[in-house]
């Protein structure tokens, strides 16, 4: 198990989050940052909120303990599985904290820690190959979607064989946040979780 | 005197109202894949639609206000989506039954919504707002993808068979006078623009234009004209199939008023 401080530097490249004031306080987030270790997410039962990126802080509230989670996609059917399962799993533990809804900043691929990569793709998922298109230029934003320039397709690389020699067969597969794709090589149809 | 909230509702009420409509294909997807992209592309906008309800009872914080109640219990002259988003997935003025579904009327007016709220949202992303701001960047991402897909379907169907061709034409031809009602003034923009919050959709009327037409000419399509009457959606002013759109979604809440599961 990682340190709290390691585990947040790995999982919160984003987030400004203050250095702990008191020793006594980073001790009791660190067990509860150990604790949510457990939960994962419902429809990708390998990886743990953390790995995900939607785990993004444990802090001390006017009113005591938060945790703060943060949606994926806006209609993402999880997202209030998971936020049950956070409770259920604080309140198993006896902890007593709430659990707040962040929108901002807006959730995105690129805190998917290296090591839920990792799992995602021994789990047959593709994981996002580049980063989210984080600039806003409208431009930019259409160049991608009509596949022009920067917006060009990504080269996936297959989760069975390596080969990047796949093809996307649908934008949109068994969920929003995922694109269905075929191995040209080992002929396979895999998932890919695409950069949002 | 239309307010902030308004534009708040607009934006949810086109998002929910396309979302149900989108939604209507779940389980008759003329493919399995393009079945699975709708629903996705129907969970986006819904979710959309959510948050920002969310936010309008928030921001009114009346104690009765829920996302619900925004929903479920308006009557069609207190919605403020666009009138293109209500139409039927039909280039037939009454479509009368099922079967006069046509995907290309569906592709060919995401794309025009897609193509145009990319760019809203984009703007909405530095909102003043900053609870709309945080809605927008994750709503711009999401119509990233939905245009994506319609974009490489009118280009599909566009340069496809000649009965693909001619139906997705027509569907361009029978959905770009709608098209109108994106660029005239209303009063809840204004109010929204002039507080900051908001932004004026006009400015982004050159660039939406340039892609509509660098689409279809690639598709092999012609430029649809957008002439003609004015429809009136976004002031509360619909066409006769809002109506039964909002008859099917909000029965189950009014036949059972705050049921839970």
């Amino acid at each position: 198990m990682k340190s709290p401080s390691s585990l947040q530097e790995a999982s919160l490249p984003v987030l400004p989050v203050g250095p702990l004031a008191q020793s006594e306080t980073s001790q009791e987030h660190h067990a509860i940052w150990e604790l949510l270790e457990t939960v994962t997410d419902p429809e990708i039962p390998v990886v743990n909120l953390r790995e995900m990126g939607i785990l993004r802080a444990v802090r001390q509230g006017l009113q005591g303990l938060e945790v703060v989670i943060t949606p994926t996609y806006s209609g993402c059917p999880a997202m209030g599985q998971m936020e049950d399962d956070v409770t259920e799993a604080l309140a198993r533990a006896g902890v007593a904290a709430r659990v707040i809804t962040q929108l901002a900043p807006a959730w995105s691929t690129d805190w998917m820690t290296p090591e839920g990569r990792k799992k995602l793709r021994a789990y047959g998922i593709a994981p996002p190959v580049k980063n989210a298109c984080t600039a806003a230029g409208s431009e930019r934003v259409i160049a991608f979607a009509a596949r022009k320039g920067l917006g060009q397709a990504d080269s996936v690389p297959c989760p069975q064989c390596n080969s990047e020699n796949t093809t996307e067969i649908s934008h949109f597969g068994s969920t929003a946040c995922k694109a269905l794709y075929r191995c040209l090589s080992c002929m396979e149809p895999f998932d890919y979780f695409k950069p949002y | 005197m239309a307010s902030y909230q308004d534009y708040l509702l607009h934006l949810a009420d086109n998002a929910l109202i396309l979302g149900q409509r989108n939604a209507e294909w779940c389980g008759h997807g003329p493919i399995l894949e393009e079945d699975l992209a709708l629903a996705n592309n129907s969970l986006d906008l819904i979710g959309q639609a959510r948050m920002l309800y969310q936010h309008v009872a928030a921001v009114r914080k009346d104690g009765k206000t829920s996302e619900d109640l925004l929903a479920y219990f308006r009557d069609v002259p207190d919605f403020k989506n666009y009138t293109l988003l209500e139409l039927p997935h039909s280039t037939a003025i009454l479509p009368t039954a099922r079967g006069d579904r046509d995907y290309a009327v569906t592709i060919a007016r995401n794309f025009l919504y897609s193509g145009l709220m990319v760019q809203v949202w984009a703007a909405l992303a530095a909102s003043t707002d900053t609870h709309l701001a945080a809605i927008a960047s994750k709503s711009l991402k999401e119509s990233q993808y939905h245009l994506r897909h319609a974009h490489d379907w009118v280009l599909r169907l566009g340069d496809g068979t000649d009965e693909s061709h001619r139906r997705i034409q027509a569907a361009f031809d029978y959905l770009m006078p709608f098209t109108q009602e994106f660029w005239t003034a209303s009063d809840m923009e204004a109010a929204a623009v002039k507080t900051g919050a908001g932004v004026d959709v006009r400015v982004f009327r050159p660039e939406w234009e340039a892609l509509v037409s660098d689409t279809l000419q690639a598709a092999t399509l012609k430029v649809s004209s957008s002439t003609g009457f004015v429809t009136t959606g976004k002031h509360g002013v619909h066409s006769e199939h809002l109506g039964f759109v909002l008859a099917e979604m909000q029965s189950l809440a009014r036949s059972h008023p705050e049921a839970v599961w």
